[in-house]
């Protein structure tokens, strides 16, 4: 099995291209995370790590350059092939949860086995089992809005894990919460890392959060510096 | 993702919105029930009809004499004479020449409407004179005593048959007493003795219907037409007969026979020909006309219909706008454009399917109600139930694509950086 996950040569994305604000926010970026690795995109605000988010999340395509995930290639895949990957190989885990409202928490959990075409009792046992694991067991029923915020990004993570990703992807996950909470959060990542081989990809403001991972890159101005 | 799945979806989301799902439906339940009441009405109402034609003889065809133009040039005539009228001697040669295919011919004639009196009793009444095959043709239905007999009919004698509603008025309903009293009718300025030999049922139909008080519902009274020929000393044929065909003879082409065979003696008439219509062809643009009737209505409901979508279209526009970030979630989890498009159509199908069924049994109450003013009550068939229910579902289609295409299109960033 190839142990190379993330394969990122050359990346450049502009947007507006061709109108007289044609804005380019990435310049270049290679980008290489091995089977297994916990790593921190770091950098100020406005340096381009939402919009590399995007790209690795298969949310958006390149303007040019190479991305390869696992052993597909992005930028060769149609709208729907995009759907299916990100169904499949990415987990999202989003600063301000983005649970769906008015759908409890163990059926937010399901929801990507839906789109992946598991049946009813599968995907419902396989939402208890992750619903156990973030400790929310006893709130399998509960709609969001009757959630704290460290109990709905434990869903959000739960729901992350939903198709066994081959990356988790954390966009400012302790953003939202005290720093009590922020902690139970990264321990979570942690022991995925750690016990589970989970590759980790973590976007954050917070440098002393950074510190715990693996490896440590710095964007400022499109580029790792 | 089945369809199963989707339909429980837009469910709990509709139960999440329970005041506006009402709202956004509310067009879709008017326009359904008027359509399905106007539609149940109109059948109503096309039975009873067709119900008061067949009991006056399904097979029955009229013969009536018509004038050749509306406008005739010169000097002009517009009445009947001696020389235009129906013949005895026709009437014979048509039942020669179709004795296998007539049953009976009715012939009659109009004295005039007038009162029954005697003392304070009294019975308003329309004195006809008719021919032995009148009653038969007719399907009246006689309750007590006898028709009138070729010696009534050849001596015109002053003999009467009489309504049930007469015998109510004048003898406490009691036929038996009736028959053989001598009654007084006073028609114009004259005043007609005849002897009671029979007493009909009279039925209230469509036909007949009335405003006038109970007791003030004018009758029929049967005399021999010979009598009211004398009385009325009137020449001799007819203006209209109603001729019965026998069960097997299709009776619309039967119709036309007669009137080429009538219209022979009519060649030389400038003025005048014999048009006939059989009963079945006479219901049957009847019930086209009430069917046209029933169409033009339903279009008019059909247009609340046509506001009630744009509603729904709107609301649906404005759940698009209100759940983009849950859209955006969606499609970071995997949903697919087609998945995000099935769940909008889905939910607002389920919105108009539910108006319609709502407007469905609103409207079964209103035919109800009002079909059991007219006559006898009636349900919607199940045919107009199926229409509407495809007619509900085909808006949610039609509406809801729009918006949920827009909700498939979102760019998922964007949506999900949606405030």
């Amino acid at each position: 099995m190839n142990d190379i996950i993330i394969n990122m040569r050359g990346i450049v994305k502009r947007f507006f291209i061709g109108q007289p604000n044609e804005l380019q926010i990435l310049h270049g970026i290679d980008l290489v995370v091995k089977r297994g690795e916990f790593i921190a995109i770091v950098g100020p605000s406005g340096s381009g790590k939402s919009t590399l988010m995007n790209l690795i999340g298969a949310l958006d395509r390149a303007t040019l350059g190479s991305y390869t995930l696992e052993d597909t290639v992005i930028e060769a895949a149609r709208d729907a092939e995009l759907s299916a990957i990100r169904n499949q190989k990415i987990g999202f885990v989003f600063q301000n949860f983005n649970l769906v409202p008015r759908t409890n928490a163990v059926k937010n959990v399901e929801l990507p086995m839906m789109y992946g075409g598991v049946n009813m009792r599968d995907r419902n046992r396989r939402a208890r089992e992750l619903m156990d694991m973030v400790e929310m067991g006893e709130r399998l029923y509960h709609q969001p809005n009757e959630l704290s915020g460290g109990q709905k990004q434990r869903v959000a993570i739960a729901r992350a894990m939903a198709n066994d990703p081959a990356i988790i992807l954390a966009d400012e996950p302790t953003g939202a919460l005290d720093t009590a909470t922020g902690r139970l959060v990264m321990d979570i990542f942690h022991s995925l890392n750690r016990e589970q081989g989970k590759t980790i990809v973590l976007i954050t403001h917070n440098k002393e959060l950074a510190a715990e991972t693996n490896r440590i890159l710095t964007m400022s101005d499109g580029v790792f510096v | 993702m089945n369809v199963y799945e989707n339909v429980r979806m837009a469910w709990e989301g509709l139960k999440a919105n329970k005041m506006r799902a009402l709202l956004t439906m509310l067009g879709i339940i008017i326009g359904i029930a008027s359509v399905i009441g106007i539609l149940t009405i109109g059948d109503g109402v096309s039975n009873t009809v067709a119900g008061a034609m067949g009991s006056l003889g399904a097979s029955n065809i009229s013969v009536n004499l018509q004038r050749r133009s509306s406008d005739i040039p010169g000097n002009r005539r517009i009445f009947v004479t001696e020389d235009d009228r129906i013949t005895e001697e026709m009437i014979a040669a048509l039942v020669e020449r179709y004795s296998e295919a007539i049953a009976g011919i009715a012939t009659s004639r109009n004295v005039g409407g007038g009162q029954v009196r005697d003392g304070r009793d009294y019975a308003n009444v329309g004195v006809t004179g008719i021919n032995d095959g009148f009653l038969e043709v007719n399907a009246v239905e006689m309750l007590r005593g006898r028709t009138f007999n070729e010696r009534d009919l050849d001596r015109g004698r002053n003999v009467a048959i009489v309504s049930d509603r007469l015998v109510n008025n004048m003898f406490d309903g009691d036929m038996d007493v009736a028959i053989g009293q001598e009654i007084a009718a006073y028609v114009g300025a004259a005043i007609y003795p005849f002897v009671i030999i029979g007493v009909f049922e009279h039925e209230m139909t469509v036909f007949n219907f009335t405003s006038a008080a109970e007791r003030d519902i004018s009758t029929p009274l049967y005399i021999p037409i010979t009598t009211a020929q004398r009385i009325l000393n009137a020449p001799d044929g007819y203006t209209t007969l109603t001729v019965a065909a026998v069960n097997t003879v299709d009776s619309t082409a039967f119709a036309d026979q007669i009137a080429n065979f009538l219209n022979r003696y009519y060649t030389n008439n400038e003025y005048f020909f014999i048009q006939t219509m059989s009963m079945e062809s006479m219901l049957e643009s009847l019930n086209t006309m009430l069917a046209t009737i029933s169409i033009g209505l339903s279009v008019i409901a059909g247009i609340s219909l046509l506001v009630g979508g744009i509603g729904v279209m709107n609301i649906m526009l404005v759940s698009v706008t209100e759940r983009t970030r849950e859209i955006g979630t969606r499609k970071a989890l995997g949903a697919t454009n087609g998945n995000i498009r099935v769940q909008f159509v889905v939910e607002s199908m389920i919105v108009c399917l539910v108006g319609g069924m709502i407007g469905i049994f609103l409207g079964s109450v209103m035919g109800y109600i009002g079909t059991s003013i007219i006559a006898v009550a009636i349900l919607p068939t199940t045919q107009s139930i199926a229409i509407s229910v495809g007619f509900s579902l085909g808006i949610g289609l039609f509406f809801g694509y729009y918006p949920a295409n827009k909700a498939a299109k979102l760019d998922p960033i964007e949506a999900l950086r949606y405030e």
